[in-house]
């Protein structure tokens, strides 16, 4: 099980596995050559300055950008040779959080969250109203919200149907863009103990993209850090802090970064790693 | 594949022991549900059931909250009944996904008629509130179109151009297309049924009098309601959902001012030139297929049309075409400024702005016909 892993062994099993990937658009190049590695149960914050292409490579690996070379191995499943069928199945193992949310304005929350499973499953409309509701509680979703509408929803609101509706069909893979943009402090902590307590409890596996430095010294197992089209680091917090890579430096160790890395060696244990907050 | 989710049955006694297995994934789907049903099926009518997880060998939230219903129905029937031998991960899911209460008592459903009877009250609502809505409105962009005349420096005369362009130019060759058929098929007709009474030429008069006073405007608004109307609500209904519209009315401009005017004073000149232009290729048409179809020479044809249509004939057409713009352009802004979050409702808005100009510039139309006749113009 998934959960396990998450606790024990370092090395787990590499459920992504990107190599010496090139994209780019026209003639800008964008990934140089990039690798990453996702492993089983972990949450893998991903990191990198604005337009160095953290979206993209989250777009790629989903298939919606083409690449021009390298490897991508999902589930051990090379994308460029399985066919549609495995293609499918693939798919409906990952949950995908996009940065704006991307709901389906003309549905409502529950219509929402229910679409993936009409489509992939054939369950009864009262098994996929009561799972739909059961999503939405556990993203900590009021229950008025259900039929609401995306356009009636606060923006945190938002991100937290966006976060039940990936969860829609029970993934493996979880992506998150950006999943603490425009939340407030408290919200965004919320957030952040809210990913953890599920990643926990239904034994996620979490590639993030993130600009939050609080996610990272919250939540992240393990850290990767895009820059020039390459990954110039990867490992935990620490090893983020002792890079002497410039841009790495200027990130972890600048104005914003000190003030967390202080508290972190004031106060270690603020968020308990073991102890997911409001989980079993 | 997923195996498939199943269960055994061993009774002791009154006692009654479920031993599941296999994949209780949503991936199962239907048949996880009907094995839930079963379960309950199988431990009714005992005194306790036990449910045995030993087996099972995945479970995601959907298997968990199953399963859990499945205890949670049989213990309402009176069976206790618990769940066994569920490993750590299990136990979490159980705890996460476990039953809860999603039962919402259901409003009573309301008799049809009174249903029908407050749907009937709620349109006659809205279509009043339509009215007053689109008198305000009409009233804003009046004043909005006199400030723009007080002050003739601040008018944005290169989005008047754009609009003019956009609105009028673009769409002369398909208002040219349309009204030269349409000119063709009513010459047709016309010099077909008059020919049983030897009236062919009188054909002329028809085609005259039918494009210049009442086809040539129409067929151009309708074409015009169908194609600029909707950008207008298209434009400004995006520009609402995007905030760009807060944004301008935060730097203190007026939507009215900057979005509205120009897009209205576009349609209000440019609709008089194309209604011009339909009533030429509307003419033409009919001119060809006399000449093709009855024999009439171009010279005879354009002198009977002299003797049939005065300047009056043509005026009215044109006349019209002003109001039938302020008709289109109120109606696609109103509808525009209306739209809310959703990409449904931007649909939703340019719809109606289609289907009401359409219908207004027609309602429009049959005023002027009255009027017309009132006057003896």
């Amino acid at each position: 099980m998934a959960i396990e892993a998450a606790n024990g062994q370092e090395q787990a099993e590499v459920i992504v596995r990107v190599r010496d990937l090139v994209v780019g658009f026209g003639p800008k190049i964008i990934m140089r050559g990039l690798d990453l590695d996702v492993r089983r149960g972990e949450v893998l914050g991903f990191v990198g300055g604005s337009g160095q292409g953290k979206s993209v490579l989250t777009r790629t690996i989903l298939g919606l950008v083409p690449k021009r070379s390298g490897k991508i191995e999902v589930f051990g499943k090379d994308l460029d040779r399985i066919d549609d069928d495995d293609r499918r199945a693939l798919e409906r193992r990952y949950g995908v959080m996009f940065q704006q949310g991307a709901l389906f304005s003309g549905l409502t929350v529950k219509q929402n969250v229910q679409a993936p499973m009409r489509e992939h499953l054939k369950l009864s409309q009262r098994l996929m109203d009561e799972l739909a509701l059961l999503k939405l509680e556990l993203v900590g979703l009021p229950r008025d919200a259900a039929d609401k509408f995306p356009s009636q929803l606060s923006g945190g609101m938002i991100k937290r149907a966006a976060l039940a509706r990936a969860l829609a069909l029970d993934p493996d893979l979880v992506f998150l863009d950006e999943p603490t943009s425009g939340l407030d402090p408290i919200g965004a902590a919320e957030f952040d103990d809210l990913i953890q307590t599920l990643q926990r409890t239904l034994g996620l596996t979490v590639f993030m993209v993130t600009h939050d430095l609080d996610s990272l010294y919250a939540i992240c197992d393990r850290i990767a850090a895009l820059a020039e089209g390459k990954v110039i680091a990867e490992g935990t917090i620490q090893t983020m802090l002792s890079s002497q890579h410039p841009w790495l430096k200027a990130y972890f160790r600048g104005k914003r970064g000190r003030v967390l890395a202080l508290n972190r060696d004031e106060r270690p244990a603020e968020r308990p790693a073991s102890s997911p907050a409001g989980g079993p | 594949m997923p195996a498939k989710p199943g269960f055994s049955v061993e009774r002791a006694g009154d006692e009654t022991r479920l031993t599941l297995g296999g994949d209780w994934t949503l991936e199962s789907g239907a048949e996880m549900e009907r094995s839930s049903d079963s379960l309950i099926g199988a431990a009714a009518g005992a005194r306790a059931a036990v449910i045995d997880l030993a087996h099972v060998e995945r479970m995601d939230t959907g298997g968990a909250w199953l399963i859990d219903r499945a205890r949670k129905i049989l213990q309402a029937a009176g069976v206790d009944s618990h769940i066994e031998n569920a490993r750590p991960a299990q136990s979490t899911l159980l705890e996460a996904a476990g039953w809860r209460d999603f039962e919402t008592p259901k409003p009573p459903p309301g008799h049809p008629l009174t249903d029908m009877l407050a749907d009937v009250g709620a349109s006659v609502a809205s279509a009043w509130r339509d009215l007053n809505h689109g008198v305000g409105f009409l009233g804003e962009s009046v004043v909005a179109l006199l400030r723009a005349l007080g002050r003739p420096h601040l008018f944005r005369m290169t989005s008047l151009v754009y609009h003019l362009e956009s609105f009028g130019l673009r769409s002369v060759p398909i208002i040219l297309l349309i009204n030269f058929l349409v000119g063709c098929i009513v010459a047709q007709q016309g010099i077909f049924q008059l020919r049983y009474f030897g009236a062919e030429t009188f054909a002329v008069n028809m085609i005259g009098i039918l494009i210049l006073r009442e086809m040539g405007v129409l067929l151009t608004s309708i074409m015009i309601a169908g194609r600029s109307g909707s950008a207008i609500t298209a434009e400004l209904g995006s520009m609402k959902m995007r905030e760009e519209i807060d944004a301008l009315k935060v730097m203190g401009l007026s939507p009215m001012d900057v979005l509205v005017v120009p897009r209205l004073l576009a349609l209000i000149v440019a609709l008089p030139m194309l209604t011009f232009l339909a009533d030429m290729a509307g003419i033409f048409g009919g001119l060809v297929v006399s000449w093709g179809y009855a024999g009439l020479s171009p010279d005879a044809f354009l002198d009977r049309l002299k003797t049939a249509i005065g300047f009056n004939t043509f005026m009215v057409g044109l006349i019209k075409a002003p109001f039938m713009a302020l008709v289109i352009g109120l109606i696609g802004a109103m509808e525009g400024l209306a739209v809310q979050g959703s990409a449904e409702s931007l649909g939703r808005q340019v719809t109606s702005s289609v289907v009401k100009s359409i219908f207004m510039v027609i309602v429009v139309d049959g005023l002027f016909a009255m009027f017309f006749a009132a006057i003896e113009y």
